[in-house]
């Protein structure tokens, strides 16, 4: 019971992940109509939204003390943080609670550069057939993972969670299963919260807004809308910024932890078409609910009990459920009627 | 009838000597002269390149890095810029600052991306297109493993940098491949005992184990040492390597019936593994009614600066810390430290180790031949780099020397004050029958950059 409790939650955490970037990418294609293979790219930019925020709020100053000594004989350099120095005792909570401050960096950065990305490129391809909308967002996600490796370079950033974040909690003693039988990272237990949180927002966003009605309306018969005098498109061009939002906050909640490089989009990127496709192409429930039974499949994947009697279950789990759904239900499990079944 | 007249003795010493150079002498001056057109990349100008293959992105890019510092370090040194670093305290005085045999040493560098099949193909481009006429480098098993072939196959010598796996020396050695750093095996029989004498032999323990040649030898000699104590072992989980996130693979520890966790992992796999097998509370729980303990079997400064104080008292082992007092190591610390302002870790030590060995033993065989710097390398014995009197055996190039068992350092006196040395295992405690790993050296004839 209490291995399976543990297990579950870490599928609710990897979930999490799946889920949010996802339904990033499930919300462009219901929308737009894109197949975005750039949508690994924005997680991976809102996890270096958190890298920047970081090394923007240490930088520091850098004295010598002559009367000590490094040990191989130069005088010793002594570091002081500017937000420390400018600050006081804030400065050391701005630098430990970095992580989750980096958020409010990463909204403005994230919406200008999916607006920018749908205005300067995604929009002139449309018209065209998914096949050249996957070879060009694939060209410029590599474009932007070079960037990165350019200005960051290419190894990982380790980002430290807040020190008040850093242990385990008690999971199991708050349902009466008695002390430290199981135990979770609170980090990981803010995560899935923190993904409840914005998917929840994001369905808010979509069912109880003027401006929400509008965009599924849109979904749905997007030139009826249009005739109705509706300019639709810059409601689409809004979404996609959300997307990349959406995407973004799930990089930056990511990075304490595994410390982000530039590829860690890529790493993401097939793992989260399949979440997608899983769910239904553009069904955003349909990618939540993949994304969590994929998180929770692949947990329990990598149970020894579960290894022991198909060796290796634990990195192929995600694809074969894919292949599963796709035979017996070709259009995933929440997807519109027809969608794949032609 | 023919009268023959008795030779004289200065006839016959004329004719003896004649005799003895023209079937003796002159075909080695003969072959040494050939020697020129008869090997890989023979150095004919007045430079000789050496071609350096790291891990500059990948899972091990933090070693890459400092191995490539190390290595830019040797050259410097080899030229007779700089302090001249380990050269002076070297036992082998051959080398003096002017290059390897008289040629100014010139170096390419390439990336291995701590892919094997990458690996193989930048050393290659190094051996045909940069004329590379050694290749030191790999901070990856399964990488050195496949460069070490590959040079056996082109005729050129391999210095291995960071590979720990049993097989590098073992079944996979080849006699163009030689190996600075320890192994697994000498891992275990360094921090069994100590393992035994800090946690008990009334143990239970959950391996997590990279999934390739090094991690697999490793978790065998981890096994084999902690069994002998009296521990017992979970089914061993292995984990592809760069796998980032490991919660996957740590939840079902919590649950084992495990009190001890035996990261098989190296590199940011080890940072990652070991940060988040803290977050998931390992270190402050209680299995078993004892202490649940972490060890990192092959553990790094750069390792241990990455997972911050998730190191501190977790136990493993070395092949050299830059804190050891030996003049040799102070020496090193120094020269690099005033260079690059950090002090260098253990793989930027065995690589610098690596090359001021390779140009030593051009020196000795007094040519750049391979077959016969292979053989002033074999059974050499040195000193005076930091790992106390070493040999390097012959018959699997394997360097034997005193193995570090270390633990991460609970009161850091500086940033780079991470591990401390708490016990050394001697060069014969770690000494090993070399057939018990199987493997043929291969032929010392050198191919021409096939």
């Amino acid at each position: 019971m209490d291995a399976i409790l543990a297990q579950l939650l870490n599928g609710l955490d990897k979930g999490g992940a799946y889920a949010l970037i996802a339904l990033g990418l499930t919300l462009v294609f219901g929308t737009l109509g894109v197949v975005n293979f750039a949508h690994g790219a924005l997680f991976m930019l809102g996890a270096f939204c958190a890298v920047t925020f970081r090394e923007l709020i240490t930088l520091e100053t850098v004295t010598t003390d002559p009367t000590q000594l490094s040990p191989w004989g130069t005088p010793l350099e002594i570091r002081t943080p500017l937000a420390q120095t400018w600050f006081g005792e804030w400065g050391g909570f701005l630098i430990d609670y970095s992580v989750p401050l980096s958020i409010l960096l990463a909204i403005p950065v994230m919406l200008l550069i999916g607006i920018a990305m749908e205005r300067g490129i995604i929009r002139f391809f449309y018209k065209r057939s998914h096949a050249e909308q996957i070879l060009v967002t694939y060209g410029l996600a590599i474009v932007l993972q070079e960037v990165v490796k350019a200005i960051f370079g290419p190894n990982p950033i380790s980002q430290p969670m807040p020190p008040a974040l850093a242990g385990a909690a008690d999971v199991g003693s708050w349902i009466g299963l008695g002390a430290n039988v199981v135990t979770y990272p609170w980090w990981r237990l803010v995560y899935f919260l923190f993904s409840l949180g914005v998917m929840g927002g994001v369905f808010a966003l979509l069912r109880f807004t003027t401006f929400g009605m509008v965009v599924r309306a849109g979904m749905a018969d997007r030139e009826t809308v249009g005739l109705l005098g509706v300019n639709i498109g810059r409601r689409f061009t809004i979404m996609f910024g959300l997307a990349a939002v959406v995407a973004g906050l799930a990089g930056v909640m990511y990075t304490p932890l595994v410390p982000p490089n530039y590829h860690l989009g890529m790493d993401f990127l097939v793992l989260s078409f399949v979440v997608v496709v899983v769910g239904g192409m553009g069904s955003l429930p349909g990618a939540v609910a993949a994304g969590f039974l994929l998180g929770i499949l692949q947990s329990f994947a990598s149970m020894n009990e579960v290894k022991t009697i198909i060796p290796g279950i634990d990195q192929i789990i995600v694809y074969a459920t894919a292949v599963v759904i796709l035979l017996v239900r070709p259009r995933g499990l929440m997807g519109r009627r027809g969608m794949m079944e032609s | 009838m023919t009268n023959f007249r008795s030779p004289s003795r200065r006839t016959l010493l004329r004719g003896g000597l004649a005799g003895i150079v023209a079937t003796g002498v002159s075909p080695l001056i003969f072959s040494k002269g050939a020697w020129a057109q008869e090997f890989c990349n023979n150095p004919t100008g007045d430079s000789v390149t050496l071609g350096f293959n790291m891990p500059l992105t990948g899972a091990y890019a933090d070693e890459g890095a400092d191995q490539q510092r190390a290595l830019e370090l040797a050259v410097q040194h080899l030229n007779g810029e700089g302090d001249g670093g380990l050269i002076p305290t070297f036992s082998s005085k051959t080398l003096k600052g002017n290059g390897i045999l008289g040629k100014k040493v010139a170096f390419v560098t390439g990336d291995d991306q701590t892919k094997a099949d990458a690996g193989r193909d930048s050393a290659r481009r190094m051996i045909e297109r940069d004329g590379a006429i050694m290749i030191c480098g790999a901070s990856s098993s399964a990488v050195a493993v496949a460069e070490q072939a590959l040079c056996q196959e082109m005729g050129v010598i391999y210095m291995a940098g960071l590979t720990h796996s049993n097989d590098t020396t073992g079944k996979d050695k080849k006699r163009y491949g030689f190996r600075h750093f320890f192994n697994a095996y000498q891992s275990g029989v360094a921090l069994g005992p100590v393992l035994g004498k800090q946690y008990g032999t009334d143990r239970v323990a959950y391996h997590l184990t990279s999934d390739y040649t090094w991690g697999w030898t490793q978790e065998e000699s981890m096994r084999k040492a902690t069994e002998a104590l009296g521990w017992k072992t979970i089914t061993p989980v292995r984990t592809p390597v760069g796998a980032g996130d490991f919660s996957q693979y740590l939840t079902p520890v919590l649950n084992s019936g495990a009190d001890v966790l035996i990261l098989n992992h190296y590199g940011f796999d080890g940072v990652n593994s070991l940060t988040q097998a803290v977050q998931f509370g390992m270190k402050d729980k209680e299995v078993n009614g004892k202490k649940f303990e972490i060890v990192l079997p092959l553990v790094s400064d750069l390792m241990a600066k990455g997972a911050g104080t998730a190191i501190q008292d977790v136990y493993g082992t070395g092949n050299w810390d830059w804190q050891l007092t030996d003049d040799a190591s102070k020496a090193f610390t120094k020269s690099f430290g005033a260079k690059y302002g950090q002090p260098p870790s253990q793989i930027a030590h065995t690589s610098y180790v690596q090359a001021l060995l390779y140009a030593d033993a051009v020196e000795r065989a007094g040519t750049f031949y391979p077959p016969e710097v292979i053989k002033a390398l074999e059974d050499f014995d040195f000193d005076g780099m930091g790992n106390g009197p070493t040999t390097y055996r012959g018959a699997d190039h394997q360097c034997f020397k005193q193995v570090y068992v270390v633990k991460g350092k609970e009161k850091p006196a500086n940033p780079f004050d991470l591990l401390e040395v708490v016990d050394t295992a001697s060069k014969d405690s770690v000494t090993y029958d070399p057939a018990i790993f199987g493997g043929e050296l291969g032929p010392y004839d050198p191919a021409m950059c096939a």
